[in-house]
């Protein structure tokens, strides 16, 4: 893994993508190092912006040759509003690479990547990489609806099979993604589980291997003030190898995490036995 | 030309080869920054306030963004200072970067603990007394706010401590001016402002306040011009007292409003968000100002805004 840095990217290209556009940047020191699940952190709204914070992005690809990264932005509110209008050659200013990437496996095995909405954006380089080291790949892909998918056609390319899901129905079957899952994790299924999307999917995904024994890692999406480890504000409860929970940063012991060891149920609140909680009942 | 600036100061007798440094709580320890600048290039780093015991920090969601701005609501998150003297202020000192150490307590006498752990570190230049924490025995009112809890702590702590001692003040108090000469007749070598000021959000989708502590410190450009009016007048009533100055710099020209009103260095906390590279911009920046201007010393700018007016 490769420190980070902070460049002045050129857009190059962008262009709709279903509900996202697609945003192709010039950074080469970025591309240079990047592993599947960093992310870059994007500054909006120009050089007189009043929205300070850093937007977080998945790299979606990132070629050390042409020195191109490749970020698929959906549009929220006003910071990602402004980014999806920047026109080609403009400057972008981006920090990255960023965060802990997914673990390959140490030996060949049968990955099953589950992917909900824009959370697709990394498990095309994940399963390239995966199938280079000699896994089987299946992916699972699903959104609210069919604009929202990500990659379908990429999946059936990168994967040795793809099952599609809206929850309206549609494109692919009707259902979360949870729904194939059974049969995947299933008794001569996969050895490890690979998760990208909204919290809750990521914490029934967990859950899902977790009943089938198959190990499993997740990309969280906490809100990030700085994106860079020094501001505390991305933090989620984690139990660490000694058992003890601690509220660790997301984006400098993240994102991407073993689902069990997160504790899902209490993410967003603070859990009497982490770490240094009786100190704050003091002050 | 730029280089022939002396851009040296001083907080009480520490000497600084420059007037930029981190700000507590927007660095950690120095060391997630330095893939972005080399901390010895700084003033100094100040740490992020650290307390006894580890500390998990609040809930989250800890942050909300505002117009050029952010609240946050950390609840000081840390290592406590065991951890702290192992590993961070270590990590600080190999690197030859000098270290300003935010203290912060629940008590007098965790103030006083605190001092006396950190007496004779290595790499240890002053300590900054972040005194905006909710005082345990006075049900939670905050020292900062208080004239006479904010002296006993600066008296603790400075009978503890071999280093100048900056007691960090919060701009939500009636009479700043007030509790600074408070703190500095209990023996503060110095001090240091601002702190954030008390805010809040409500998220209108789900009708609840936006931050799991509901109030939180606003930070950043939005509250530059009360940071600095705040070192204006302090240091209209108390000219040689040193002040570090902080509150929204963003560039090298906001540094200057800083110094101009009288501090003789400044702190960027949350530029560093949105600039990891900030600090030492800044001082590049400051130094073609001042050299822009005709300066040859950093020195001849601090307070030079309060010469010659009426008051
Ligand atoms: C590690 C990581 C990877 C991400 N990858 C992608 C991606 O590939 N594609 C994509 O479209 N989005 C991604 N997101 C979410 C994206 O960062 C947010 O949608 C975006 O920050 C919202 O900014 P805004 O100004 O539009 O919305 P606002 O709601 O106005 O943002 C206000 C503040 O809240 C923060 N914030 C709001 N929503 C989120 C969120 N969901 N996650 C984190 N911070 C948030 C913003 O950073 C900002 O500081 C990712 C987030 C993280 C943390
Ligand atoms: C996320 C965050 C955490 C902070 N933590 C601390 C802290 O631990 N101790 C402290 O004295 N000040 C803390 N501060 C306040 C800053 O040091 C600084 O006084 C204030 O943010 C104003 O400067 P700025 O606008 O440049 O950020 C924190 C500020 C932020 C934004
Ligand atoms: S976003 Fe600042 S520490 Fe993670």
């Amino acid at each position: 893994m490769r420190a980070p840095s902070q460049v002045t990217a050129r857009v190059v290209a962008i262009e709709p993508a279903g509900a996202y556009q697609l945003l192709t940047l010039a950074a080469p020191t970025v591309a240079a190092g990047s592993e599947p699940g960093q992310f870059v952190a994007v500054a909006v709204g120009g050089p007189v912006t009043s929205m300070l914070l850093r937007r977080s992005f998945a790299l979606y690809t990132a070629d050390p040759g042409t020195g191109l990264i490749q970020i698929v932005v959906a549009e929220h509110g006003p910071g990602t509003a402004w980014l999806v209008r920047v026109e080609p050659g403009a400057s972008l200013d981006v920090v990255g690479p960023l965060g802990r990437p997914f673990r390959l496996p140490p030996e060949a095995g049968t990955a099953v990547l589950v992917a909900g909405g824009y959370g697709s954006a990394p498990m095309f380089d994940l399963a390239r990489r995966l199938r280079a080291g000699g896994s089987a790949v299946h992916m699972v892909i699903g959104a609210g609806s069919a604009e929202r998918l990500f990659g379908v056609d990429e999946a059936h390319a990168v994967a040795d099979s793809v099952v599609v899901l809206t929850d309206d129905g549609s494109r692919g079957i009707q259902g979360l993604v949870t729904r194939p899952l059974p049969q995947l994790l299933g008794p001569a299924g996969a050895s490890m589980v690979y998760a990208c999307g909204p919290m809750a999917m990521l914490e029934a995904v967990g859950a899902a291997a977790a009943s089938h024994d198959v190990p499993c890692q997740v990309a969280v999406e906490e809100s990030m003030a700085c994106g860079i480890g020094v501001c505390m504000t991305c933090v989620l409860p984690v139990i660490g190898a000694d058992g003890r929970t601690r509220m660790l940063r997301s984006c400098v012991e993240g994102p991407v995490f073993d689902a069990e060891r997160i504790r899902w149920k209490d993410v967003g609140t603070l859990p009497a036995d982490v770490l240094g909680a009786d100190a704050m009942v003091v002050h | 030309m730029e280089t022939s600036v002396s851009m040296v100061t001083s907080l009480a007798d520490v000497t600084l080869p420059n007037p930029v440094l981190t700000a507590s709580g927007c660095a950690a320890a120095g060391r997630e920054l330095a893939p972005f600048l080399d901390p010895a290039e700084l003033g100094a780093v100040v740490t992020k306030s650290v307390m006894l015991l580890p500390r998990s920090g609040r809930a989250t969601p800890r942050m909300a963004e505002t117009p050029s701005g952010m609240l946050n609501s950390i609840g000081l998150q840390g290592p406590g200072i065991d951890a702290f003297l192992a590993h961070d202020l270590p990590w600080l000192a190999e690197r030859g970067a000098r270290a300003v150490v935010s203290i912060a307590g629940g008590s007098v006498g965790e103030f006083a603990e605190l001092a006396r752990r950190l007496a004779g570190a290595p790499g240890l230049a002053v300590l900054e007394v972040n005194i905006s924490c909710p005082n345990v025995a006075s049900r939670g009112q905050v020292f900062a706010c208080d004239p006479v809890a904010a002296a006993d702590v600066v008296r603790v702590v400075k009978a503890e401590s071999d280093v100048p001692v900056f007691a960090k003040l919060s701009p939500d108090v009636t009479d700043i001016v007030g509790i600074a000469r408070s703190c500095v007749d209990a023996g503060a070598d110095g001090l240091s402002m601002i702190n954030t000021l008390l805010g809040m959000a409500i998220d209108t989708d789900t009708l609840r306040p936006v931050l799991a502590g509901v109030t939180g410190g606003l930070s950043g450009p939005a509250i530059r011009p009360v940071a600095v009016r705040c070192v204006w007048q302090v240091h209209a009533a108390l000219p040689t007292v040193p002040i570090l100055g902080m509150g929204g710099i963003l560039t090298g020209l906001d540094a200057l409003q800083f110094l101009l009103a009288g501090a003789s260095a400044v702190s960027v906390g949350t530029a560093v968000f949105h600039d990891p590279c900030a600090p030492v911009r800044i001082l590049a920046e400051l130094r073609a100002e001042l050299a822009g201007r005709g300066f040859g010393r950093l020195s001849d700018v601090v307070g030079l805004a309060h010469r010659g007016l009426q008051r």
